[in-house]
């Protein structure tokens, strides 16, 4: 029985799928180190700082706290991404579901584990809505989501910041920052720290682990089974993968089309809310920029896999947490962006490679049962 | 005369393929000279090696009694070889006289001398009686006139060598006849002629010699004069060739389709694309559609299945199906084996499994529910691959590593397993290998004996005669004739498939 | 052809005639003064190279939605590097700069088929890391401003058309005739003169010699041999490979010429329509040319056409926050055509919706006497999404855009 032409578990196999990943860390490595060399200092000293401070308990801590949003966020995309259509516009989406949700939870005050949930679904609704005008366009005029949603992002960050500015925000004495109106108790998700304290894990300077880490780990489950075992995620696939042949077999291509890009910007929304729900309990304009971005690398760089874009989201928070420490030998901690960049393009183009690679062992392994 | 080509134990392998064993091939100018064998035989690739698309793993190349060694098509063209393509390798959008120079542009400074290349193209097309219009957009025109426009491309290099692959697979008799007779033009100015084909009463008219590939070997090299296609044909296949046929009146009463003014227009208003279709197929029974492609068959499947829009009314079983979507129609019992299955009815980097429940994602055995019965959809395909005689290790090999011959076995039997009322099978046996062709035509005839409908659309016109109990023709989006298959040749097919009746 | 010119001149005319109609109304005097369209034409060439950058990649049959990140790298070089070496050697820069980030893209998918919009996002991510990067290692202190500027760059010379608009040559300050008859505001004549003279008057030379890249890629991809065989590479690669046509090369050559226009844009976003360096210059004009693109159909004559109603867009947006309130009066008038066209055609949802919509804007225009400042930066984005949902039904793709490409026709 031939291994390769399988896809069962097998030595050959593992070895083909650690090969991309590998290849892509040796070589981005190689361009990090550049990069550190170019500013006159050693990478092996940059290395050991990063991993020193990176594992210490309270940065990984605040690595999880990092990684928790690029995953949701990238479980957004990927919903997108195997459907054969591209969601860019993950940015805007998780903004507005993060204003809205804060500004209008604050209004009222309801039983604790109703009102997360309440602003869970604000969220959800203000993101999918976002999300469903580039779904319209694309499916009514045929505009390219990747534009439509793009320019999408613009105007979410236009119009967020006008909002917050004009109408949404409260104005605190003596402080600078404008922010939406204190959410209360009830709307706060509790850290994760009782749970870490009894296996032992004391509480670090900097904050516990946000309590929204477990819904992220829910919404990979729930992805990898609904992509994976349902009717749904089969035809989504389809779509992805053969969208002629997925019309022929009787899924309709604009429904699939419009669902995907709606349930892509509701997920998105919710990737705004681990640090508004677990730290800052408002949005104001610190509010982090760039999830959506490191998202969208997240998901590629984890092929879209439930497991994948988790071991990803993780690395880069490690990555950016600990590149924090660089400043403290005098490197720029912007060197973060190289790793992150150079991760991205050589894991791409690996996975390709060994995609092309792998084909071709596989006639071959199939010619020999052929001829046999 | 003297030898133009000449092919020397010829070795080429692909990753997983052996395309060609030992092949060797003798050329004179001034004949033409057919290379034949199955699908899959290796003829394609011995050519795309003579053409320099392909580097031989061994033997050798003569042109003209001297050893040549081709790296790119430009140094096969610089020898004076011009292959004329199985699959016209033209840019819809460009205009015929683009296509004809792309690669080879005259000059006039900077910029391109159309005005130049015109005239000469002109001039050529009314020398060997290729007339065609050279501003048109190549989208526009029909088949027989886009093969001119690859006979034009060569000829427009100054090749007096030309490789003609399968020219004959979409032509009608009236249009091969054209084309044979510009062969014999080209062929009195002294030209070598190259002429692969698998239909052999063809290659019996028109070839001085005939050179015999099986398996990725020469094994015969004959003239035509001494030889009959029965011969050819057992050289081919190294055995008795399966012959298309159904035997018996199992046509029942029930009306399993029914169509009636099935008309879809066309976007710009011009000719509609199917125009008041009407006809009743019986259970049982198996219609063949005859027709040049590109007159509406297509367009008669898409309605069917509900892939597209159209006025008048389709009753499948006694009831109108118009406002069903095309997943309840799959779900009623009409089963496709579509036109492309590589496009239209696989998902090539995904394994057989997850195939099988292509089109079948809402009913048992693939669902439980909402969800995928991995088990039961893994033993299902496991059976049909016993049944059907699929090719492959198991039921995780990926669709990307069968044969087309597998595939498509693969295909009928996925579609075979929900026992559909109707089957609406579109070219099922092209490019498929001899051996598939026979099981496929197997698996159609005892389907019909059981009581299936089948609705046959085929530009193989031994298939359509063979396997039908009816055929109609198609003509411009309209049925055009109705004639008694077991009355009919391929001649008065042909010719009823170009309204020259 | 000559109903085709004639039908674009007639439509240039009915919607000049309507912003001529909806200045008298308004007052918004801006809308068609010589100011706003001398910043239209500036503002429209980053769009215009991007947009050629894209028709390049696209004919070459490679999807290239990168060309935001090319800009940046075009813009970062164009300011650094222009400010220490002079902006004509700063704008070299930034089409190099430009190329190697296309180098890249067209490295990743043509000879390692990754898909391309993939590869694109993944540039345009990257090439924001990298000018971060970079200018934080050069950032010195002193008189810079901070790491995400660039210090400034000295400015390129203006000139105008001799006699009409004010221009000077070797020494010789010419009258401006134009200027004063667009200050009286007639309808429609004013209107006209105001866009001719600031069309024409007060111009870079960087700006004609981008201008003149229209006319010259026509020429290039209509009109020699070079341009039929990088065509035929995103129309029919295989046909073209059967008759000796480096593919490979042609979509190479078509990927970095993209990204040296590109790049080139950038670098006139930096040097020419500011006059540094800032970090979010290009803010989405990479992607907007990539719509003028689409909105053009893939032809030069459509960039442009394209081009210049975003560069009006995006000129009205930085002068004057009448004019874009003006501007809502004339999108509500725009979709009353659409819906009368809609209806005509029986698409009684799409003509409900765009009514929706007019009436909407229309009582927008009235309800809202000032328009705040954020929103207004927002107006060459909706624009885009305007112009791309009207135009986007009737494109005509190359062939073989965006599809994988092997030697041999393999997989």
């Amino acid at each position: 029985m031939s291994k390769l032409v399988s896809k069962k578990f097998s030595l050959t196999n593992v070895a083909l799928a650690i090969a991309a990943p590998l290849a892509a860390a040796i070589f981005s490595i190689l361009i990090s180190s550049l990069a550190v060399l170019a500013s006159h200092k050693s990478p092996l000293l940059a290395y050991k700082t990063m991993w020193e401070f990176g594992t210490q308990a309270g940065s990984l801590m605040e690595a999880v706290n990092s990684a928790t949003p690029y995953y949701i966020a990238a479980i957004a995309i990927a919903v997108t991404f195997r459907a054969g259509l591209f969601n860019i516009g993950v940015e805007g989406q998780l903004r507005l579901g993060a204003l809205f949700s804060c500004y209008i939870g604050a209004m009222f005050v309801l039983p604790p584990v109703l009102h997360v949930l309440v602003i869970f679904l604000l969220a959800m609704t203000v993101g999918g809505l976002w999300a469903a005008i580039a779904a319209y366009l694309k499916v009514k005029r045929g505009v390219n989501e990747v534009i439509s949603t793009i320019m999408l992002n613009s105007l979410a960050g236009g119009l967020s910041a006008y909002l917050l500015s004009k109408h949404f925000a409260v104005i605190e004495e003596g402080s600078n920052n404008l922010q939406t109106k204190q959410l209360p108790a009830s709307a706060q998700f509790p850290d994760l720290m009782p749970l870490l304290r009894r296996i032992g894990i004391g509480d670090q300077p900097g904050g516990g682990v946000y309590g929204m880490f477990f819904v992220a780990v829910a919404l990979g489950i729930l992805f990898w089974f609904v992509v994976n075992r349902t009717r749904f995620g089969f035809e989504l696939r389809a779509s992805g993968q053969n969208p002629i042949a997925a019309r022929f077999s009787g899924v309709n291509s604009k429904k699939m089309t419009f669902i995907a890009l709606v349930i892509s910007g509701a997920i998105a929304g919710l990737s705004g809310l681990p640090t508004v729900l677990g730290e800052t309990h408002s949005y104001n304009l610190g509010f982090r920029a760039g999830i959506g971005f490191s998202a969208i690398a997240v998901a590629l760089l984890g092929r879209n896999s439930a497991g994948g874009m988790a071991f990803s989201a993780l690395l880069f928070g490690f990555l950016e947490v600990s590149s924090r420490s660089l400043e403290l030998i005098d490197i720029a901690p912007e060197t973060y962006v190289i790793m992150q960049g150079s991760i991205l393009l050589s894991s791409v183009i690996a996975y390709e490679v060994v995609r092309r690679f792998k084909l071709t062992l596989q006639s071959k392994e199939l010619a020999k049962v052929e001829l046999a | 005369m003297s030898i133009a080509v000449e092919l020397r134990h010829i070795a080429k392998r692909f990753p997983g393929v052996v395309a060609n064993k030992d092949v060797s091939l003798i050329v004179e100018t001034g004949t033409v000279h057919a290379l034949v064998g199955e699908n899959g035989a290796g003829k394609s690739t011995v050519m795309k090696i003579l053409y320099g698309m392909q580097r031989p793993d061994s033997g050798e190349i003569l042109v003209n009694g001297q050893q040549v060694h081709f790296k790119t098509p430009n140094d096969a063209i610089d020898a004076g070889i011009g292959m004329v393509h199985q699959h016209f390798m033209l840019a819809d959008n460009f205009t015929v006289l683009e296509n004809i120079i792309l690669g080879s542009e005259p000059h006039h400074g900077a910029t391109i001398d159309f005005a130049g290349a015109r005239k000469k193209v002109v001039d050529m097309a009314q020398q060997y009686g290729l007339d065609i219009d050279p501003d048109v957009l190549v989208e526009e025109l029909g088949v027989g006139q886009r093969q001119r426009v690859e006979i034009l491309k060569v000829l427009f290099r100054g090749a007096n060598i030309l490789i003609f692959d399968e020219p004959t697979a979409v032509l009608v008799p009236q249009e091969v006849d054209d084309l044979f007779q510009a062969l014999e033009g080209l062929r009195a100015q002294g030209m070598a002629l190259i002429f692969i084909s698998h239909k052999l009463d063809e290659v019996l008219r028109v070839a001085d010699e005939v050179t015999v590939v099986r398996q990725g070997s020469t094994v015969a090299q004959v003239k035509s004069k001494g030889v009959t296609a029965r011969q050819l044909a057992e050289l081919m296949v190294g055995s008795e060739l399966p012959k298309p046929s159904t035997l018996g009146h199992t046509r029942r009463e029930e009306i399993t389709l029914s169509l009636k003014d099935v008309t879809i227009p066309t976007k710009t208003g011009s000719r509609d694309l199917l125009s008041e279709i009407t006809f009743q197929l019986h259970a049982g029974e198996v219609i063949g559609i005859a027709g040049v492609e590109g007159n509406g068959q297509a367009e008669l499947v898409d309605a069917i299945m509900g892939l597209r829009d159209y006025t008048g009314s389709i009753q499948f079983n006694g009831s109108s199906i118009d406002e069903l979507s095309v997943a309840d129609r799959h779900d009623l019992g009409i089963g496709l084996i579509p036109e492309d299955r590589q496009r239209q009815a696989l998902m090539m980097t995904s394994p057989l499994w997850e195939n099988r429940i292509l089109g079948h994602q809402r009913s048992k055995p693939v669902m439980r529910g909402f969800v995928i019965d991995k088990k039961a959809t893994i033993e299902s395909t496991r059976t049909i691959m016993q049944e059907f005689d699929v090719r492959a290790p198991g039921p995780d090999t990926l669709a990307a590593a069968l044969s087309g011959g597998n595939q498509q076995k693969f295909i009928v039997g996925r579609e075979m397993s929900k026992a559909p009322a109707l089957l609406v099978a579109s070219h099922p046996t092209r490019g498929v290998d001899v051996g598939a062709q026979g099981a496929i035509w197997d698996v159609l005839r005892s389907a019909r004996e059981k009581g299936m409908a089948i609705l046959l659309i085929s530009a193989d016109l031994e298939e359509l005669i063979g396997m039908s109990d009816r055929l109609l023709v198609m003509l411009r989006g309209r049925l055009t004739a109705e004639l008694d298959p077991a009355d009919t040749t391929p001649e008065q097919l042909g010719s009823a498939m170009t309204g020259a009746v | 052809m000559k109903n085709k010119t004639t039908r674009l001149l007639l439509n240039a005319t009915y919607l000049l005639l309507l912003i001529s109609i909806i200045r008298l109304v308004t007052g918004a005097t801006d809308l068609t003064s010589v100011g706003t369209a001398s910043a239209a034409l500036l503002l429209s060439i980053p769009i215009i190279l991007a947009g050629l950058g894209g028709l390049f990649s696209e004919r070459a049959g490679v999807v290239n939605i990168g060309l935001e990140g090319m800009m940046i790298l075009g813009a970062w070089a164009g300011g650094f590097i222009g400010s220490k070496h002079g902006p004509w050697l700063g704008l070299v820069a930034a089409i190099i700069f430009g190329a190697v980030g296309a180098l890249l893209h067209a490295i990743a998918t043509i000879s390692f088929g990754v898909d391309h919009v993939v590869s694109g996002v993944a540039i345009n991510i990257i090439a924001a890391g990298l000018v971060r990067y970079l200018s934080t290692i050069l950032y010195q202190g002193g008189s810079w401003p901070g790491p995400s500027q660039s210090p400034d760059v000295k400015g390129i010379s203006l000139n105008g058309l001799p006699v009409l608009s004010g221009g000077h040559f070797f020494g010789w300050q010419s009258p401006d005739i134009l200027t004063p008859i667009a200050e009286k505001h007639w309808f429609l004549i004013s209107d006209l003169i105001g866009i001719i003279r600031g069309i024409t008057g007060d111009l870079s030379y960087v700006t004609l010699i981008a201008f003149l890249f229209i006319p010259m890629s026509f020429f290039v991809l209509w009109k020699t041999a070079f341009g039929l065989r990088l065509r035929s590479a995103g129309e029919a690669p295989v046909a073209a490979e059967s008759l000796g046509v480096n593919v490979y090369a042609m979509k190479y050559a078509g990927v970095l010429i993209s990204g040296g226009l590109a790049g080139l844009g950038g670098g006139f976003l930096a040097i020419v329509a500011a006059n540094h360096y800032q970090e979010n210059q290009v803010a989405g004009r990479g992607y907007i040319g990539l719509a003028a693109l689409l909105f053009g159909n893939y032809r030069p004559g459509g960039i442009l056409a394209g081009a210049a109603l975003f560069g009006f867009a995006d000129a009205l947006q930085l002068r004057d926050s009448a004019s874009i309130h003006a501007l809502i009066l004339l999108i509500a008038a725009i979709l009353a055509y659409l819906v009368y066209r809609d209806m005509k055609r029986g698409k009684m949802l799409s003509a409900s919706i765009s009514a929706v919509m007019a009436a909407g804007s229309v009582w927008f225009y009235f309800a809202v006497k000032e328009l705040p400042g954020q929103l207004v930066t927002m107006t060459p984005y909706i624009a885009t999404l305007l112009v791309m949902s009207l135009a986007s039904q009737r494109l005509r793709m190359p062939a073989a855009d965006g599809m994988p490409y092997r030697r041999g026709g393999l997989r």
